[in-house]
């Protein structure tokens, strides 16, 4: 039976993780290595590690870090942050990662969506699209961390990208990430129904409840989250968790 | 000693580090001499069929893979596009593959299935295979394995003997092939956490010459 995947996005400044809230406010929360061992012993579907350091700092990726972290993920893995050229794609494959992402350069250079999806196969390839709510209703599209908005109309740029060769979508609500007041359901519907390559849900999960919800209304094919991985309670303690599969099995398939 | 040909196409570390895990020394191999003295050769291998296939002509695996697999019988093992290959064509592709298991290797198409909109493709993520024979390969487990898939091609066995297991999405596809030496995983074993490791573990204890 096919399953959606749950995934953890981690956020990197430098080589520490960090997360915040709206794509703001960042904090330390701690060590990536770490981490990644423990959701090792978890057994999660997949991760997703995004640097937002370099973009800022125009620098490229930082590779000897990049292979660090994939030397100790013994899951699918897909690393973004920086990527601007073929080359550096094939040199992030070569380090170990199955799969890079790839937002801001989706926009300036199209062709390399094209190019690196010729090359590396489009299961490689995920175009992620950060997205606002428009007051009179609609989306409104981001780029470069959120600060930069774009004329293009939502479902028009997923569809060049699907086109392009993109293999995956992740799309995120910039409204409601590191909220945890739900999905935008709605967003996700919308976008599920209209692209015909996977789309993983990033932005607002708080627990199980939003991906039974997610799961239950829309085509997600991933459903992924931040907070909810990293933080516990209230008080925002930091605590590295991941719900058990049989819990998991028995909310989203009925399965015992 | 396993080899792991690495003809510039993959994520050949994962294979190597899982297979550490376990114990078992590996080798990755960019020059076809290298494989001379392999017990068991991984054929991995991501993206496009013709561009992979091209590859591996010009970088000289070509003649030494039909020599060793079909003339020494070496056991070797297709992961993903790696198993696509052994089979006679792709629509991905206007070259042949190797053709050393008779069939045909085709996109997923969802047009007559009724709730097509729930399968997108690249078929992605986390998939069960249901064993139909070489059960030993699923041994040793306390719940159902899973694997991780990630591919928009899937093959088509001309002789139905040689599949092994099927996954279902939309349809039953051919998810392990097995032609006497020749065994192939459309699922990435090494990115498949402890159901990957395992899958390695009863893979090279029960198969001979290891």
């Amino acid at each position: 039976m096919f399953k959606t995947r749950i995934l953890p996005v981690l956020l990197l400044d430098g080589e520490n993780l960090v997360k915040g809230e709206q794509f703001k406010k960042h904090k330390y929360i701690g060590d990536p290595i770490n981490t990644i061992n423990i959701f090792n012993e978890k057994n999660v579907d997949e991760l997703i590690f995004l640097d937002i350091s370099v973009t800022k700092n125009k620098l490229p990726p930082n590779y000897k870090f990049i292979k660090e972290i994939a030397d100790e993920a013994f899951m699918p893995f897909c690393y973004g942050g920086g990527i601007t050229s073929v080359n550096q794609i094939e040199k992030i494959f070569k380090i170990g990662v199955e799969k890079v992402l790839i937002n801001t350069a989706a926009y300036y250079t199209p062709n390399l969506i094209k190019d690196a999806s010729h090359i590396a196969g489009s299961q490689s390839i995920v175009v992620s699209v950060d997205v606002k709510k428009k007051i009179l209703g609609g989306y409104d599209v981001y780029i470069k961390n959120g600060t930069v908005k774009i004329k293009e109309n939502l479902i028009d740029y997923l569809r060049k990208l699907q086109d392009l060769g993109a293999g995956e979508i992740v799309i995120t609500s910039i409204d409601r990430e590191g909220t945890g007041i739900g999905y935008d359901i709605e967003l996700l519907q919308l976008v599920s129904d209209k692209v015909n390559i996977p789309v993983i849900a990033l932005g607002g999960a708080k627990n199980l409840n939003d991906f039974y919800e997610a799961k239950k209304t829309t085509n997600v094919s991933g459903l992924a989250a931040g907070n909810m991985f990293v933080f516990y309670g209230k008080h925002k303690a930091v605590l590295i968790s991941y719900p058990e599969y049989s819990e998991l099995n028995k909310l989203l398939y009925n399965l015992k | 000693m396993i080899k792991i040909i690495d003809f510039g196409v993959g994520n050949l570390n994962s294979i190597k580090k899982i297979l550490n895990k376990i114990n078992l020394q590996s080798e990755i191999c960019s020059s076809p001499e290298k494989l001379e003295d392999s017990k068991v050769i991984i054929l991995p291998g991501v993206g496009n069929f013709e561009n992979a296939i091209k590859k591996i002509k010009s970088s000289g695996f070509y003649e030494i893979l039909n020599h060793l697999v079909i003339k020494e019988k070496k056991t070797i093992l297709g992961i993903c596009l790696g198993m696509q290959l052994f089979f006679e064509e792709s629509e991905e592709s206007t070259k042949p593959g190797f053709s050393w298991i008779n069939g045909s290797v085709k996109k997923f198409e969802f047009e007559n299935i009724s709730n097509k909109i729930n399968f997108k493709t690249p078929h992605m993520g986390w998939n069960t295979a249901k064993v139909l024979k070489k059960d030993f390969l699923f041994k040793n487990l306390d719940e159902k394995p899973r694997f991780y898939f990630a591919h928009s091609y899937h093959v088509v066995c001309k002789d139905k003997k040689h599949i092994v297991a099927n996954t279902q999405y939309g349809y039953d596809f051919c998810s392990i092939v097995n032609k006497e030496n020749i065994w192939g995983v459309q699922f990435h074993p090494e990115k498949s956490h402890k159901f990957g490791i395992n899958f390695f573990k009863n893979f090279f204890s029960n198969i001979k010459n290891v």
